[in-house]
């Protein structure tokens, strides 16, 4: 994705999005230190896991709450319409939210306003324990935007991906809001407190895992070594923040 | 005169320091009269002339001129790319506000009323409060979400409930309730210029009323500090606090006091949060006596809060119970006696506050 885009256009996910991050200029030290915690981190250890941002690179996060980041991402197309700026937002959410009814009327919005937004539908056919057919009567997921055109693309396929990313970014410029629906597979489970395996089998799991890991162990290894030499946010680091400007009221 | 001390160190304010007089008669005759819609639609308008990146959302806002006319003109002026007639989906557009905000723009969102901000209190909440935090101070949220909030007459039960206490126990939301026009001016273009998420509470039965001005207030540059309360009515027998409509109530009932010898000092809160915990404090530590007053439901509300905040910090001060005046703990009734009944009356808190002067027999406990 990151190759069809440039650093004008914003991205926006849901709590998935250590990658997204990562891809964005993000460094593996702020990764691990923020989920250990640590000042390092690129929250300084205020945000966790699900909070992850970098505005300058217009990533702009990182959220807890299943669908609410549709809405923030045509937000954020709508503020670069606003500016002229000629980029678009790119907003991720998985099949589990693509049931949200704020995703709905935000497709609406994006239409009637034509908002450079395109919608990516991550879709690895499980909304945390619950398998697509039990949750949505449609999971043709890329043709429930209805006045709003929507593609299928293989996520497996990182060229397919480029190429259906661009197009949708001409596309979205010109016309509004454009569902990208992108099949793929989850590996893990859903969070920390789901195995993976009550509702799949194993021999599921290992058919589809690749190899890629065993080259970056190595990075991965030494920078999460970094991070848990690094040290605990202070405690005063409890109250700050809370406010932009917080006119004395913070202790 | 410790609170009139406090005011007057402020840096930012534009106030004269007024006599201690009721606020209606405080200016000479040539003083203008505005109304606190005037109020609210000159500083949107000048608002938005002084910085291109404030922008209004909403309900109505734009070819309807206004659910209540607060918005009126302003589409004509500024565009459509700036002043957005919504569709009826608070949760889709409170969404796309604070996602614009995120990008650095500055939108106002109106809420034609706050009944129905509940329709988007993940995003005014979870995506808008919480996010400078979360983020170690990235991503600041410069947004307004204003409209009518509390009774309104004869609308019933699910167009009628005060958010105050709700949206004011938030840490990252800033939390403001105008009275008069003054306060309507100032505080709504502080709440504009603030790069933090501002709940703007305002008043429909106010938006009518008139209320006179001084040409300071008028100036475009006039804004009022966000956290200040005022004392609109200095007194020594027993402190008021009140905000919105309420203030005029407990200004109505320091009047009838006055003719059986209490003189109630009233507080005008303007900022629910931060509450300004000092002027309160300072004020209960010269009368001694505190009554506080709220169209809310009175469990979790605003006076609980003051409550607690000078037990905690002036206990010793205090020469009675502190008494909370509050809506009726029921849903909004219909019929206009049981409505007349389920919203605090002027006979109220001047009951009250005789019972805190030990005028009358105190109330009998209750289960």
């Amino acid at each position: 994705m990151e190759a069809a885009l440039t650093k004008k256009d914003c991205i926006i996910t849901s709590y998935r999005d250590h990658c997204t991050f990562v891809a964005r200029g993000g460094t593996l030290l702020e990764v691990f230190a923020e989920l250990n915690g640590r000042q390092a981190g690129c929250s300084r250890g205020k945000g966790g896991s699900m909070h992850f941002y970098k505005k300058d690179s217009n990533f702009y996060g990182g959220h807890g709450i299943v669908g609410a980041q549709v809405p923030l991402g045509c937000g954020l197309a709508f503020a670069q319409k606003y500016c002229k700026d000629e980029a678009v937002t790119f907003a991720l959410y998985g099949d589990g939210a693509a049931n949200q009814g704020q995703l709905f009327e935000n497709l609406n919005i994006s239409a009637l306003w034509d908002l450079p937004a395109i919608l990516v539908c991550e879709n690895n056919h499980y909304g945390m324990g619950t398998a697509e057919w039990r949750a949505a009567k449609s999971p043709a997921y890329y043709k429930r935007g209805d006045y709003a055109p929507g593609l299928k693309v293989d996520e497996m396929d990182a060229l397919a991906v480029k190429q259906a990313c661009t197009f949708s970014k001409e596309h979205a410029l010109k016309n509004g809001p454009i569902i990208l629906e992108m099949d793929t597979y989850r590996y893990h489970g859903h969070s920390m407190s789901d195995p993976g395996s009550t509702y799949r089998t194993r021999d599921e799991i290992t058919g589809v895992r690749q190899d890629i890991e065993k080259e970056v162990r190595k990075e991965l290894d030494n920078a999460v070594a970094q991070a848990k030499e690094n040290p605990v946010p202070e405690s005063s680091q409890l109250f700050t923040d809370v406010y932009a400007k917080g006119l004395g009221v913070e202790l | 005169m410790l609170a009139i001390s406090r005011q007057r160190i402020l840096g930012q304010c534009f106030q004269k320091i007024r006599p201690a007089v009721s606020e209606l008669r405080s200016y000479s005759s040539a003083a203008k009269q505005i109304t606190v819609r005037e109020a609210l639609n000159s500083s949107l308008d000048e608002e938005m002339s002084a910085d291109p990146k404030v922008f209004l959302m909403g309900e109505e806002v734009g070819e309807y001129q206004g659910a209540y006319k607060i918005t009126k003109g302003l589409l004509e002026k500024y565009g459509p790319e700036r002043v957005l007639d919504t569709p009826i989906t608070e949760a889709g557009f409170t969404g796309i506000g604070v996602g614009a905000a995120y990008y650095g723009l500055k939108p106002v969102v109106e809420f034609m009323t706050f009944n129905f901000s509940m329709q988007a209190i993940d995003h005014i909440i979870n995506s808008a409060a919480k996010s400078n935090y979360m983020s170690a101070g990235q991503i600041s949220v410069p947004i307004v979400f204003r409209g009518p909030n509390g009774a309104a007459a004869g609308v019933g039960a699910q167009h009628s409930q005060c958010y105050a206490a709700w949206y004011a126990s938030c840490p990252g939301l800033k939390v403001l309730s105008p009275y008069n026009s003054e306060d309507a001016r100032g505080l709504l273009k502080a709440a504009i210029r603030d790069p933090d998420p501002v709940v703007f509470l305002e008043n429909e039965l106010l938006y009518g009323e008139s209320f006179p001005v001084s040409d300071e207030v008028l100036d475009s540059s006039f804004s009022l500090p966000i956290g200040k309360a005022k004392i609109e009515r200095e007194g020594n027998d027993v402190t008021i606090t009140a905000f919105s409509k309420m203030v005029g109530y407990a200004l109505k009932a320091a009047e009838i006091l006055e003719k059986d010898g209490i003189n109630a000092e009233v507080i005008n809160l303007r900022s629910i949060r931060p509450l300004d915990r000092s002027t309160i404090n300072a004020s209960v530590r010269k009368t001694n006596r505190l009554i506080t007053v709220e169209e809310g439901f009175p469990q979790h509300g605003v006076g609980a809060e003051i409550c607690s905040s000078v037990v905690e910090e002036s206990f010793a001060y205090l020469d009675a119970p502190v008494e909370r005046i509050a809506g009726a703990d029921v849903p909004m009734p219909y019929a206009a006696n049981l409505e007349r009944m389920a919203v605090p009356q002027v006979e109220d808190i001047v009951r009250a506050a005789k019972r805190a002067c030990y005028r009358s027999v105190p109330l009998a406990a209750t289960a």
